[in-house]
């Protein structure tokens, strides 16, 4: 199973981007996918940037993928869409329909983002034949559902390989209004860029204190860090061919190796009567609740 | 413009009908549409009476399976479309690219509109949908400014169609999952926002609470006006203040951008609510109905009379309206 390093949500300060991909080139990861995914006024970072950095990782010898932004809504966003698309050099993740249009159109080959809702063997179907070389299921899929799936998929002999994401605070919603900004009380199109205020985001709390969602932006994240780390088996039994993990702002050394371990059978088994940490949850991949903390034993058996 | 009307029941349609819409759309009783609630929605009688019901009088009945098939549960998605079909149909609102291929392919005579849920928000977008399925029109997600809808329409391949009035969904759609990670269930997945098998209401010392699936939602103090615990719509504490974190407890009302709309060469606009009663519905569409006759006799001298407002007003959740994302200030 390979493991793959996904877009950074949220908004970092130039230098930060800068260190975390020169540490990354040495982390145990296969592919990384680079490129602002949520707001296009997060300017601090050009296509060039990016390509620069790409170039680095793929000398360091991991495949790179460029992810296109998720939701589009201006000619701005489209022009800045077709740049990206026109690279070049690296693979796109279409996160829309608009990339989607973009690289069918150039017949090129892309891969399908998280938010592009392949629920089905028919809408995969469709997409496989136009170039798709690789889809990230849906984050509110089940791991049972994901079964039957990839059943389908392989009864009908179509080679779609499957990432799941795997760790990270699960990209929940867009939106056109910028709950950063309003947090701040400024106007979207004045936003003097409050979100690197956040590097892991603004943590939106119920009146009771529980963590239910992270604003990043105009994008809401779940408030806790999803964690499939003990599923890594499961998940290669599956047939997944590669598990993302999406960026935090500290210690994601730390969340690689671990994965690396998993992967290659070596993460110590979870004690089960060591308590789920709170601010992780699993619920999706059990066919409950997203926010749900589940224990591998318990989901079973749920 | 046309005049595209919820059906959430026969009675409903009815009304609709005779107040004047000149579509109006339904959905089955299950999963395929993104109003799969209890309680809610058509049998296959009951759809056949009220295409009758329309036809009869001049109005268009489009049919929503606007949800994705879930893995193992093709058949009831298109068996669906199958059924739509049989009874006759003038569109099928759809949003998965699997089941529009297989309308396009099984009756490619029948219209397909792209559902709002196919997150269709640029004309590169619906050139995709166009060329992919031949789609006719489309919905637009509710997350475009005036401005950004008038570029699309420009250089759009379909007819457009634009949400006019009812609930303001503040995500795009069709892209949204804060309902299934509270709940388990979503929009895409079965139809359902914040469904209502979760919602508890509980009196206490500090206010009467609203909880979705354990979570609170919101807390009222004595007095307040509580409003459905749609997650999105809840008090939230962010950085230490307690607010509409997200987004307020308003509706959606564009009566003041009609000639605008009109003038981009939108061809129609949509009425939400399928989960409203009979008389709403019947509200609605005739000031609507009203609305777009004043429009279509003088565009020049049009503006929304002080009792249009004023009815549609009272109809608004929180009993406020909002031009949201039409807006530019708003996001």
């Amino acid at each position: 199973m390979q493991l793959s390093l996904g877009p950074v949500q949220f908004y970092w300060a130039r230098e930060r981007y800068a260190v975390f991909y020169r540490e990354a080139a040495d982390w145990p990861l296969d592919i990384v996918y680079l490129g602002e995914t949520v707001c296009s006024r997060r300017r601090d970072m050009k296509l060039d940037d990016w390509l620069g950095i790409g170039r680095e990782l793929q000398e360091a010898g991991k495949q790179v993928v460029l992810s296109s932004q998720t939701l589009i809504e201006s000619e701005a966003d489209l022009r800045g869409l077709r740049k990206l698309c026109a690279n070049g050099e690296f693979t796109i993740e279409a996160n829309d329909h608009s990339a989607l249009q973009r690289v069918t159109e150039a017949g090129l080959p892309f891969v399908a983002g998280p938010a592009l809702n392949l629920y089905n063997l028919a809408s995969l179907d469709t997409l496989t034949r136009r170039g798709l070389t690789r889809w990230c299921m849906p984050v509110e899929l089940a791991r049972d559902a994901l079964a039957t799936l990839l059943d389908e998929l392989q009864a009908r002999s179509l080679d779609a390989p499957c990432e799941v994401f795997a760790y990270g605070h699960l990209p929940l919603a867009w939106s056109a209004r910028c709950f950063t900004a309003r947090h701040h009380d400024l106007p979207k199109d004045r936003c003097q860029f409050v979100c690197q205020q956040y590097p892991e985001g603004l943590p939106l709390r119920s009146q009771e204190s529980r963590e239910v969602f992270t604003l990043n932006g105009i994008q809401t994240l779940s408030g806790a860090c999803y964690d499939l780390r003990h599923e890594i088996d499961d998940m290669r039994r599956l047939g997944v061919a590669v598990a993302r993990l999406s960026p935090r702002a500290e210690d994601m050394a730390e969340v690689v190796n671990a994965f690396d371990k998993a992967r290659r059978g070596e993460l110590p088994a979870r004690d089960p009567l060591v308590l789920v940490d709170a601010e992780t949850c699993a619920g999706y991949w059990y066919g409950r609740p997203g926010m749900d903390a589940v224990q591998a034993e318990a989901g079973r058996l749920g | 413009m046309e005049l595209v009307c919820p059906a959430g029941n026969l009675p409903a349609l009815k009304r609709a009908v005779d107040e004047g819409a000149d579509a109006v759309y339904f959905g089955f009783r299950n999963n395929t549409n993104a109003r799969g609630f209890a309680g809610l929605n058509f049998s296959e009688g009951r759809a056949a009476e009220g295409i009758e019901y329309a036809h009869r009088r001049d109005c268009r009945v489009f049919c929503a399976i606007n949800t994705y098939p879930q893995p193992g549960g093709w058949a009831q998605w298109s068996s669906a479309v199958d059924q739509a079909a049989e009874l006759g149909v003038d569109a099928l609102i759809l949003a998965d690219m699997g089941l529009l291929g297989y309308a396009a392919s099984r009756y490619p005579d029948l219209p397909r509109h792209l559902s709002v849920q196919g997150s269709a928000t640029s004309y590169e977008a619906l050139r995709f949908y166009q060329r992919e399925f031949g789609i006719r029109r489309a919905v637009l997600p509710r997350v475009l400014s005036l401005n950004q809808v008038r570029d699309v329409a420009r250089h759009s391949p379909v007819e457009l169609e634009v949400f006019a009035f009812g609930s303001l969904c503040i995500m795009a759609e069709g892209r949204c999952y804060l309902s299934s990670y509270l709940t388990g269930g979503s929009p895409n997945t079965r139809g359902v926002c914040s469904p209502a098998a979760h919602v508890r209401w509980e009196q206490t010392d500090t206010g009467l609470e609203s909880r979705l699936n354990g979570v609170l939602i919101d807390r009222y103090a004595e007095g307040e006006r509580a409003g459905y615990p749609t997650l999105c719509k809840g008090r939230f504490e962010v950085a230490g203040s307690t607010y509409h974190a997200i987004e307020e407890p308003t509706s959606l009302n564009t009566l003041d951008l009609l000639p605008e709309l009109a003038e981009l060469g939108i061809s129609a606009v949509k009425i939400e609510g399928r989960q409203r009663s009979p008389a709403y519905v019947a509200q609605v569409a005739a000031v609507w109905r009203q609305a777009l006759d004043s429009l279509t006799r003088d565009r020049e001298r049009f503006a929304p009379t002080p009792a249009w407002q004023a009815q549609l007003g009272a109809l608004s959740e929180g009993t406020t309206t909002t031009l949201g994302a039409y807006e530019r200030r708003w996001k």
